[in-house]
């Protein structure tokens, strides 16, 4: 062979992924914001998040509160055209007008005319994501109106020309030397400020300045009541008062959605919004202004004049409720809950990837973080949502800490389903793989996204070849393949299949060993896909520690649950997975059986996301019956099991001498659905000492990490399980599948589950 | 009121580094003395609270320009202000935006003093609002509810007085038959 024919070769072999550039791009500019803006964002994310913990911690009734918001959210939805009706006339009687906006366009033309009619030469604006969506600055920019923007961050952001990246804290991924160096660049001031404090005074004077000759007065609204007009502003620096207060024509712009029936319900509202966004218990400003406000304008231009003279101010009020597509969002099933969002931020901060990256990496046209979703659905359409969905790992971590309970990792794969569906061209190369993916999904579908999707029907292939599989599944030119052209990263070791599966292997032993007349309880073991063709062991430690327990098991041969396809949003092959798993657990229900669930996503899928597919009555009776193994365990042991039977720390229990101690990191959604903690009780119970890290997520939810464009953010995202856990001498124990995965690459710890640390030994 | 409500409401405000001074309406004065920095302006307290100031022996000293021009509110270091309502589980004090500059003067300036009444304390934020509704709706009312000084930490740290007050200071008043009425606890440290 020729040096040259050698050369070819490598060149060819480095333009490799070159086939997907879009793919590579996204690859790119996510590996550029973890070292830009990762660390400034995930200071300031986890800050909030902890905040939020502690605040809502100590706040009675946060549960209630909680669903108190969630019903007035409900109903003013529900009412919203009666609402729209009737703030119209109670902000006319009040003197005020108001404009209802089909669109950004609608809006900018009567804000313009606004400016016009009062000849306004500078705007100043209080932040406002509404006005960011219909980008009212470009429009009244092209008027010659001079535009300034009054929250603090807002304004470095104006300055630096950038976009905010998070709702409620625009510029949390600038660090203060670099707003330091922007003022000095922009300003040249003789003495150029650089603490905190030296900035925000700076900032301060500048924009003092500013606003005492503005003309027009820009805010949001958070809520506002349709019984009097009043409207809710919240801000902690005082901008929006002074934005209102200086200026004689105050525009108000919203989003319809904003609209609740009775200034008494702004009350639930107030004490969760701040708690929920940075943790604060109150912001330090609610305004409840009913518009005109009745405040005297300073004239700062005549300023020995008497403030208060005792005459009518002329002041104008004008509110410009948006519905760019909000309406139409009303009426369509999966987006509707969007509508219920109070922009508070919390679903960010919970947000593991959100975490890492920020709202650059994770937004849309206007909003970012997991409900942006939703939002750039409705209002911008499904493209601008497509761009970043994918970044929803489905882990769940926001749904607590919504304060309106939107199940936002829902509507991401009702999206992603409907993306699914849209982009869906044939001809692909993935004939090669259609035995693999007998879904229900239209033909033409990204190959990544339908080979995780399929994922039980790969694995029960894989086991069945083992180990012909295994030496390929990891060999190199496999690998590559994969990555090419199904975008599974060659850096993630790849599960071993099973050669004995968990079915076979309890079939093998003869069925049930605990007789059914000396039985506490009977109970079907789960034998979920990873269980029962990956890792078996942890399928046989769940049986000897439930029969050490006194229960009957059985582990029938039962289909996958639906959580892969779900997690790729494949709806319809999800949503006949749970049928036919219901149908085969239907017996075992009717004959008063328990269902044992080893892997928490597959316990998560049967009390959240199975009601939306099986009837009412069937989800209730699944929901009802099922328990994660640990939660089994430690309802066995309450009801009078004897913990002897289980292991306990004196006889060890790894290969490290402090055998009791543990480190335990909770799956995502095992906390999301509350069955976390069991684990911890039950392994305190039997003697040991438990660490628990309180990470939301490991980043490897939906087995993201697979997935060649995200896998250095993966593993950012289980960074701080690597400061909790990496020099630990405890055992690490993590339940889900994922978790160990990640936990196994990062720590090189090869964690078990927690049931198989407390079974006695074969 | 009640006395729950009152060391909740000051308790609230040490802990939003809020200093507070408790005394009777004829002390009023004093304290606002002692807590005003200079310059300082500010609305007559019958004008920016509660109507019930109008009958009352509280009133602010002659060094508080209440007829002040928009120059001297842009010179003042102080506000001086009555407020119509305080929220005892938030140290919030609800301040209106009325034809009398309360708002203007509460806010351009780098202290506020606030003058509420222990009588206007209610426990908790939906008494608060079981409160503003009827004003809302009847007399189209703009109240704002100041919880603390001005702050923000999009400087890279948490700095107080970002737009509005860096401090304030509450003038709490006991009502007039409180049994040892004649005794101001003036406990202002932060004047000048
Ligand atoms: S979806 Fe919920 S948590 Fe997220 S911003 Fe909206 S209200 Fe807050």
């Amino acid at each position: 062979m020729s040096s040259d024919a050698e050369t070819g070769a490598e060149e060819a072999a480095a333009t490799e992924p070159a086939d997907n550039p879009d793919r590579e791009a996204k690859a790119e500019r996510i590996r550029e914001l973890l070292t830009t803006e990762g660390d400034a964002v995930a200071e300031n994310t986890r800050g909030f998040n902890e905040g939020r913990y502690e605040s809502t911690g100590r706040l009675d009734g946060y549960e209630e509160l909680k669903d108190e918001a969630r019903a007035i959210k409900e109903d003013a939805i529900e009412r919203l055209p009666d609402l729209i009706d009737e703030v119209r006339a109670s902000v006319e009687a009040n003197g005020g007008t108001v404009y209802l906006a089909d669109d950004a366009a609608d809006a900018n033309r009567y804000i313009r005319e606004v400016a016009a009619e009062r000849d306004a030469e500078r705007a100043v604006k209080s932040k406002s994501m509404t006005s960011e969506e219909i980008e009212v600055n470009d429009a009244l920019e092209a008027d010659g109106v001079d535009v300034v923007e009054t929250d603090l961050g807002e304004w470095v952001l104006q300055l630096a020309d950038e976009e905010p990246s998070h709702i409620v804290a625009p510029a949390i991924h600038k660090s203060r030397e670099g707003i330091a160096e922007l003022f000095a660049e922009r300003f040249d001031p003789e003495d150029p400020p650089e603490t905190a404090e030296e900035l925000t005074m700076f900032a301060r004077e500048r924009l003092g300045e500013l606003i005492e000759d503005a003309d027009l007065g820009m805010t949001g609204a958070n809520f506002i009541a349709a019984d009097s007009g009043t409207m809710l502003l919240v801000t902690s620096e005082g901008n929006a008062r002074k934005t209102v207060t200086a200026t004689d024509t105050h525009v108000a712009v919203a989003g319809v959605e904003k609209l609740v029936p009775t200034v008494e319900e702004f009350s639930p509202f107030v004490e969760l919004i701040g708690r929920s966004g940075t943790g604060q218990d109150v912001t330090s400003y609610i305004s409840t202004l009913t518009p005109p406000v009745d405040s005297p304008v300073p004239d700062f231009e005549a300023a020995d004049e008497p403030l208060a003279d005792g005459s009518e101010s002329d002041r104008e009020f004008h509110l410009v409720l948006i519905d760019n597509g909000r309406m139409a969002m009303r009426d369509d099933e999966e987006l509707k809950e969007t509508l219920y969002c109070i922009r508070c931020s919390a679903c960010s901060n919970a947000c593991g990837n959100f975490q890492s990256v920020g709202g650059h990496a994770f937004g849309g046209e206007t909003y970012s973080g997991g409900i942006a979703t939703g939002w750039e659905a409705g209002i911008e359409g499904l493209d601008t949502a497509a761009e970043f969905n994918d970044l929803c790992t489905g882990c769940s971590r926001c749904v607590p800490a919504c304060p309106v309970g939107i199940d936002i990792p829902w509507i991401n794969t009702a999206v992603r389903d409907r993306i699914n569906r849209g982009e869906a061209e044939p001809g692909q190369t993935d004939w090669m793989f259609e035995e693999l993916v007998p879904d229900e999904e239209p033909g033409g579908l990204d190959l990544a996204t339908r080979l995780v999707g399929n994922y039980a029907t790969l694995a029960e292939w894989g086991h069945k070849t083992a180990p012909v599989a295994n030496r390929l599944a990891n060999a190199g030119p496999v690998r590559a393949l994969a990555e090419r052209v199904a975008g599974i990263d060659r850096r993630r070791e790849l599960p071993e299949f099973a050669r004995e599966s968990l079915v076979e292997w309890f079939d093998a032993r003869g069925g049930p060993a605990v007789p059914a007349d000396e039985a506490t309880r009977e109970a079907v073991v789960y034998p979920d896909t990873a269980t029962n063709y990956v890792d078996v062991g942890r399928g046989k430690a769940t049986v000897r520690a439930l029969e050490a327990l006194g229960v009957r098991v059985r582990v029938p041969d039962l289909p996958g649950s639906g959580r892969p396809p779900l997690s790729q949003g494949m709806i319809a092959t999800a949503e006949a997975a749970a049928e036919d798993l219901y149908a085969g657990l239907a017996p075992h229900l009717d004959a008063g059986r328990d269902v044992v669930a080893i892997e928490p996503s597959d316990l998560a899928t049967f009390r959240r996301e199975y009601e939306r597919f099986l009837p009412a009555a069937s989800y209730e009776r699944l929901a009802d019956a099922s328990y994660d193994v640990m939660e089994y365990a430690f309802g066995l042991l309450e009801n009078g099991a004897d913990p002897a039977a289980l292991r306990a720390p004196s006889e060890g229990t790894g290969p490290v001498a402090s055998g009791q101690r543990i480190a335990y990191h909770p799956h995502c959604q095992a906390r999301t659905v509350g069955v976390s903690e069991y684990a911890t009780a039950t392994l305190e119970r039997l003697g040991y000492d438990v660490r628990v890290s309180d990470t939301e997520c490991c980043g490897m939810a939906g087995s993201f990490g697979y997935k060649t464009d995200y896998y250095e953010l993966s593993v950012d995202v289980g960074e701080p399980l690597v400061e909790q856990f990496g020099d630990t001498d405890r055992t690490v124990v993590a339940p889900g599948t994922s978790c160990t995965e990640q936990l196994d690459a990062l720590l090189d710890a090869a964690p078990r589950h927690p049931i198989e640390v407390v079974a006695p030994r074969e | 009121m009640s006395l729950a409500d009152t060391s909740t409401f000051a308790g609230r405000l040490d802990d939003l580094g809020v200093a507070v001074s408790t005394g009777p309406p004829a002390e009023c004065a004093a304290m606002v003395e002692a807590a005003a920095g200079e310059p300082a302006v500010g609305v007559p307290l019958a004008r920016s609270g509660p109507a019930a100031f109008a009958d009352s022996p509280a009133a602010l000293p002659d060094r508080v320009e209440t007829a002040p021009t928009t120059a001297d509110l842009r010179a003042a270091h102080t506000g001086v202000t009555a407020a119509s309502l305080g929220v005892a589980e938030y140290g919030s004090v609800a301040l209106e935006a009325d034809a009398a500059g309360t708002e203007p003067v509460s806010l351009f300036v780098d202290r506020h003093v606030v003058v509420l009444r222990e009588a206007d304390l209610v426990p908790d934020m939906p008494d608060a609002f079981d409160w503003l509704g009827p004003r809302a709706r009847d007399e189209s009312v703009d109240v704002v509810f100041a919880t603390g000084p001005s702050a923000t930490a999009d400087m890279g740290g948490l700095v107080h007085g970002a737009h509005g007050p860096k401090e304030v200071h509450v003038i709490l008043l006991r009502g007039e038959d409180a049994a040892d009425g004649s005794d101001a606890a003036v406990d202002a440290e932060d004047d000048q």
